[in-house]
C-alpha cells in the first residue's frame, strides 16, 4: 500500500442541508463530527446530554424522521435531508406539547437532565401508538434510563399525556 | 470524540469490494454504527477510511421466493421487528429483534453489521445458526453462500474475506410442523447467555432438532450433542433428557468467566433456557 493511502485523512467536509425543528439548516460537517455535537456546540442547542456516550441511558436522544436516535453516536452527515427535532422543538409557538404539561403536573422530573430525551422518545411512542398499555410503555422506553429513579411519575405522566392526546383528538 | 476519517460513499457492492481490497484494514464498513462508532469512540480501533454502505440499493427489504425469506443486510432491528411478512413466518427472529438492547439501537443498528461485528454479547446470529440460515457474501468477481454454523469464527471474527461484503441473509422457510424460539439470560446491557432452539414436531415426535448457544463463548456455535438426544424422540421422553441435554449444552458452549458471569453460571444458564425454549414450542 502506497504512503498516500495510508496517511491520515485531512478536513474532508460534507455540505449539509436539513431541518432542524422545522426550519431548514445549512451547515458543512466533517465525517467523524458527531450530532450531538454539532447540534449542542455548534448550533447551541444544548437540550440534548452527554452522558453515557454508548447509547444505553437515552439522555442525547434526539427524533430523526420522527424516531429515537442517541446523538452521541449518530455521524452529523447521517441526517441530510432529513428532519431533526430537538427538546427546543416539541413546544409549538410557546405553547407546551401536551407531555411537557403533564410531566410539570405529574412531577414527571427531578433534577430534569433526562428530562428532553424522556419527552423526545415518549412523543415517538405516542406518535406511533397513542394508546399504549403500560407494559407497552414499559417496553419502549426502557433505554431511558433516570437516575433519580422518578420512573413511576414519568410513566403516569405519559400516560395522563397519551390520555389527553386521545381526547384533544377525538 | 472520534479521530478523523475519510467518508468512502459507493453506490454499488463491486465498488464497496474494490475500496475494501484497494484499502485493505485501513480501511471498514459503516453501515448503522451501532457497534463500530462505539469502539471507535473508545479509541479501541481507527481505520482512515470508513466505507457508507447505505446508499446500497437492494439490501434494504425482507422479501421471499419458493423456498426461502431473504433478509437485505442493510435491514435494521426496528425493520425486522416490524415486517409483517417476519411476522407471519418467523415469529421467533420478531421477537428476538423486539428485545435487542433498546428502541434508538435498533433504530439505527443493522442486521448485517450486526453480524459482521460479531461481538459475543449479540443475539441474532444464534437464533439464524438453529433457523438454517444462510449468509451471502458478495464482492466484485461474484457471491457465496456461507452457512450460518461457518460464518463466526471467533469473537470479533467472521469468515468473510477482506474484500466481501455481506449482503443477505436467507433463512430457510419453516414449514407448518416447524417450531423456533430463542431466550435469553443477562443482567447487565448485553445478555450473558443466548439458547435457540428449531425443531419439527410430526405428531408427537421431535425432529430435526438444531440447538444453537450465544452469548457465554466468543462466538454462536451449534451443539450438534444435544441436538442428537432430543431429536427422534417421542415429545414426553424429549422433554425428560431435557436436563441431560441441558448439561451437555451447557458444556459445550465454551462459556468463559466475565464480567457477564462465572462460567460454571453460564454453562447452567444454557441448560436452564434450553429446558424453557424447548418447552415454549414443545407444548
Amino acid at each position: 500500500m502506497s504512503r498516500s493511502m495510508t496517511r491520515p485523512a485531512q478536513g474532508q467536509t460534507i455540505p449539509m442541508s436539513f431541518t432542524l425543528n422545522g426550519r431548514v439548516q445549512e451547515i458543512d460537517v466533517e465525517p467523524n463530527e458527531l450530532l450531538l455535537d454539532v447540534v449542542r456546540d455548534r448550533l447551541g442547542l444544548t437540550g440534548a446530554k452527554r452522558s453515557c456516550d454508548v447509547q444505553v441511558c437515552g439522555a442525547c436522544t434526539l427524533l430523526v424522521d420522527g424516531r429515537p436516535v442517541s446523538a452521541c453516536t449518530t455521524l452529523a452527515f447521517e441526517v441530510r435531508g432529513r428532519s431533526v427535532m430537538t427538546i427546543e422543538g416539541l413546544a409549538d409557538d410557546g405553547k407546551l406539547h401536551p407531555l411537557q404539561e403533564a410531566f410539570i403536573e405529574h412531577g414527571g422530573f427531578q433534577c430534569g437532565f433526562c428530562t428532553p430525551g424522556m419527552l423526545l422518545a415518549s412523543k415517538a411512542l405516542l406518535d406511533e401508538n397513542p394508546n399504549p398499555t403500560e407494559e407497552e410503555l414499559k417496553h419502549f422506553m426502557h433505554g431511558n434510563l433516570c437516575r433519580c429513579t422518578g420512573y413511576k411519575k414519568i410513566i403516569e405522566s405519559i400516560m395522563a399525556a397519551a390520555q389527553k392526546m386521545r381526547a384533544s383528538r377525538a | 470524540m472520534l479521530r478523523r476519517f475519510r467518508l468512502e460513499e459507493p453506490e454499488s457492492v463491486a465498488e464497496v469490494s474494490e475500496l475494501l481490497g484497494r484499502f485493505g484494514d485501513s480501511a471498514k464498513i459503516y453501515a448503522g454504527g451501532t457497534e463500530l462508532l462505539l469502539a471507535m469512540k473508545e479509541g479501541l480501533i481507527h481505520y482512515e477510511r470508513l466505507i457508507n454502505v447505505k446508499q446500497l440499493k437492494d439490501l434494504g427489504a425482507v422479501t421471499e421466493d419458493n423456498g426461502s425469506i431473504k433478509i437485505g443486510a442493510l435491514c435494521t432491528h426496528r425493520q425486522l421487528e416490524t415486517s409483517t411478512l417476519l411476522q407471519e413466518k418467523l415469529p421467533s427472529l420478531v421477537k428476538l429483534e423486539q428485545n435487542v438492547a433498546n428502541v434508538r439501537v435498533r433504530q439505527a443498528g443493522s442486521i448485517g453489521g450486526n453480524l459482521c461485528f460479531a461481538e459475543p454479547h449479540a443475539d441474532p446470529g444464534t437464533l439464524l445458526m438453529a433457523l438454517g440460515a444462510k449468509m451471502i457474501a458478495e464482492k466484485n468477481s461474484g457471491k457465496r453462500e456461507i452457512e450460518a454454523q461457518d460464518f463466526f469464527v471467533d469473537a470479533y471474527e467472521t469468515s468473510l474475506q477482506a474484500d466481501e461484503l455481506l449482503t443477505e441473509i436467507r433463512v430457510p422457510k419453516p414449514g407448518g410442523n416447524s417450531r423456533s424460539a430463542y431466550l435469553k439470560f443477562g443482567y447487565l446491557e448485553r445478555p450473558s447467555v443466548g439458547v435457540a432452539v428449531a425443531l419439527t414436531l410430526d405428531g408427537t415426535t421431535v425432529n430435526d432438532v438444531r440447538i444453537a448457544v450465544g452469548c457465554a463463548g466468543p462466538a454462536p456455535k451449534r451443539v450438534a450433542e444435544a441436538e442428537a438426544i432430543l431429536t427422534g424422540k417421542g415429545k414426553d421422553e424429549a422433554v425428560a433428557l431435557l436436563q441431560q441435554a441441558g448439561a451437555v449444552a451447557g458444556r459445550a458452549s465454551e462459556a468463559i468467566s466475565d464480567l457477564h458471569g462465572a462460567q460454571d453460571y453460564k454453562e447452567h444458564i444454557v441448560g436452564v433456557l434450553l429446558k424453557r425454549a424447548f418447552n415454549s414450542i414443545v407444548g
